[in-house]
């Protein structure tokens, strides 16, 4: 569904100064996937997510999105971004149907659909009111409304919930899960939050920083519905959230150096970044997936 | 059982947005919006009163306000009569400048080179002093209302240029980034994201242009117009009539005062998400 290919991001300072963001990215999205990409903050994991929106061209490589090679927005993908980004002078529904007015579609044809997709996440009382009268949570519920009035393929999210308060983004993040399973749409979902990707991802890229490479492909393969709660699969939500941390931790040092931290984990030496991380000692049985990888990593 | 937690919470929500609390302080604040002006205003007359009384100042002076009632009572129909003709030439200007200054703001904020070829002049323009091209318009453009409506709109467009161009290029970038991201045409772009969004901040150039339009009026009625409160205010100067002046000044700021608020009801009516979101 998805292909970015070779794709890198070189940006243009000022005074000849250059930035790195991304480099050499290659990964596949395939469709009714809900792929999650995760790192720290300005490892250019917002930038990758643009240039499969088509906001701005890849210095290099390209990423074609259901066969078609992206250089502009396409109408099948839905996008959402931090902030909910409402016009705030229009109400609920005006809002949703924003992007059939911008396609030149006729409302009348969409009206039901909108009143679909506001009952779906619980909005259908207050499809007339303005979004400053809305909490933060709603609003963004009206832009995953407003992303999904198009019946987009692809539905590109850049850390929709990460101005959220703590609540409603585990809220928020369940629903997500619920739409997902509904609308079996493809989904790649960009976020910092180790607990949103285990919750929400079938993959997670794992990226470093600067410049963003791939670091770690995670398969997630723990059956749904998941939840944040007590559930069946508490052992492999720990045991892949200890992995990301530790993928995500070991970009703060060098390769090497994270490396020897995890050699010389039983020593009293350890590090203190290791000492907080939940992940269980190397000799404890992992699932295949992870513990697979981390060996490789060890080795 | 999101959705549950939805339906339960959903009512809370809206009852604290529009529950008796905030109407009782929207209720205050209205009645405060009223009594507070009128208050500060019948202490400005009583100090203006009483200092006319306690220092014996003379009438032609300054005139107590009971003298200014008096002369306005004198000739209320033509007082009212002249006050309609600043008024309509104020209320033309201020057309005239709102529609142009917005094309105006329009086309300096869609080009940067239509911008930096013609700011300059338009501030130079703006530095002039309005009294001084009061003979010249009077020389170019005859007698008659029309230089005295062309004084209005000069002396009144520039805030509404601003303050147009300041609203149209501050749309935020995650409303641009939006409006990219659904390949929204420039035309699209303006028509549904720029203008809406640049309304409130237009809307402040022109509560001070709508002020500044019946200044434009009184300046160009000095000029010998043979009409209009202006012209009363340097007649009665001429004949040391100074309550007749005050009377006339009086007129002015009643007129001001209503102008200026309707524009803000026209706001307040227009833009309830505004008024809401900032203050």
């Amino acid at each position: 569904m998805i292909q970015v290919s070779n794709v890198s991001q070189v940006f243009e300072g000022k005074r000849g100064a250059s930035v790195e963001a991304l480099r050499n990215i290659n990964f596949r999205v395939r469709e009714g996937e809900f792929a999650a990409v995760i790192g720290r903050s300005g490892c250019g994991k917002s930038t990758l997510l643009r240039l499969m929106a088509g906001l701005m061209p890849a210095t290099d490589g390209q990423v074609t999105i259901a066969g078609t090679t992206v250089t502009k927005p396409l109408p099948e993908v839905g996008m959402m971004f931090q902030r909910p980004a409402l016009l705030p002078w229009r109400t609920v529904l005006d809002n949703v149907l924003l992007p059939v007015e911008l396609f030149g579609w006729s409302r009348a044809k969409h009206r039901q659909h909108a009143h679909e997709l506001l009952e779906m996440v619980g909005l259908l009382d207050f499809t007339k009111k303005l979004p400053h009268e809305l909490s933060g949570g709603m609003q963004q519920r009206v832009a995953l409304c407003r992303a999904l009035i198009a019946r987009p393929k692809v539905l590109l999210m850049d850390e929709p919930f990460s101005a959220l308060d703590a609540l409603t983004r585990a809220e928020l993040a369940v629903e997500l899960q619920r739409i997902h399973m509904e609308l079996s749409a493809t989904i790649v979902f960009v976020t910092h939050s180790v607990q949103e990707a285990v919750l929400l991802a079938d993959r997670v890229a794992v990226l470093t920083a600067r410049p963003g490479k791939i670091r770690e492909i995670v398969h997630v393969d723990i059956p749904r519905p998941r939840s944040f709660g007590l559930n069946a699969h508490i052992d492999e939500v720990a045991t892949t959230s200890a992995q990301l941390h530790d993928l995500l931790l070991a970009n703060e040092t060098s390769d090497e150096l994270a490396l020897e931290s995890l050699d010389f984990d039983d020593q009293p030496t350890e590090p203190k970044w290791r000492r907080h991380s939940f992940a269980p000692p190397p000799s404890l049985d992992y699932p295949a997936t992870a513990g697979a990888r981390v060996e490789k990593r060890l080795r | 059982m999101s959705t549950v937690q939805d339906r339960v919470r959903a009512p809370a929500a809206s009852h604290r947005k529009a529950g008796p609390p905030s109407r009782v302080r929207r209720g205050r604040s209205r009645l405060s919006s009223i009594a507070l002006p009128t208050l500060s205003i019948a202490i400005v007359i009583g100090v203006w009163w009483l200092s006319t009384i306690v220092f014996h100042i003379r009438t032609f002076f300054l005139p107590a306000p009971p003298d200014v009632v008096k002369s306005f009572l004198e000739l209320p129909d033509y007082l009212l009569q002249q006050a309609w003709v600043t008024l309509s030439e104020s209320l033309m200007g201020f057309g005239i400048a709102a529609v142009g200054g917005m094309i105006i703001a329009v086309a300096l904020s869609a080009s940067s080179i239509v911008q930096r070829a013609t700011l300059p002049l338009l501030v130079a323009v703006n530095s002039i002093p309005k009294l001084a091209l009061a003979p010249l318009l009077l020389l170019w453009l005859g007698f008659g209302q029309f230089p005295r409506v062309v004084m209005v709109v000069l002396i009144s467009f520039f805030p509404i240029v601003v303050a147009g161009m300041a609203g149209l290029t501050s749309t935020p970038s995650d409303l641009n980034e939006l409006a990219r991201s659904l390949s929204a045409n420039k035309w699209q772009h303006f028509i549904k994201f720029r203008f809406p969004w640049a309304i409130p901040q237009i809307f402040v150039g022109l509560k001070v242009a709508v002020s500044l339009a019946v200044v434009g009026a009184v300046v160009a009625e000095f000029q010998g117009a043979g009409q209009g409160l202006g012209f009363v205010i340097v007649m009665s100067g001429s004949s040391a009539d100074t309550p007749l002046a005050f009377a006339a000044i009086s007129l002015l700021a009643v007129m001001s005062i209503s102008l200026f608020y309707l524009v803000v009801a026209v706001e307040r009516r227009l833009l309830p998400w505004a008024t809401e979101t900032t203050g």
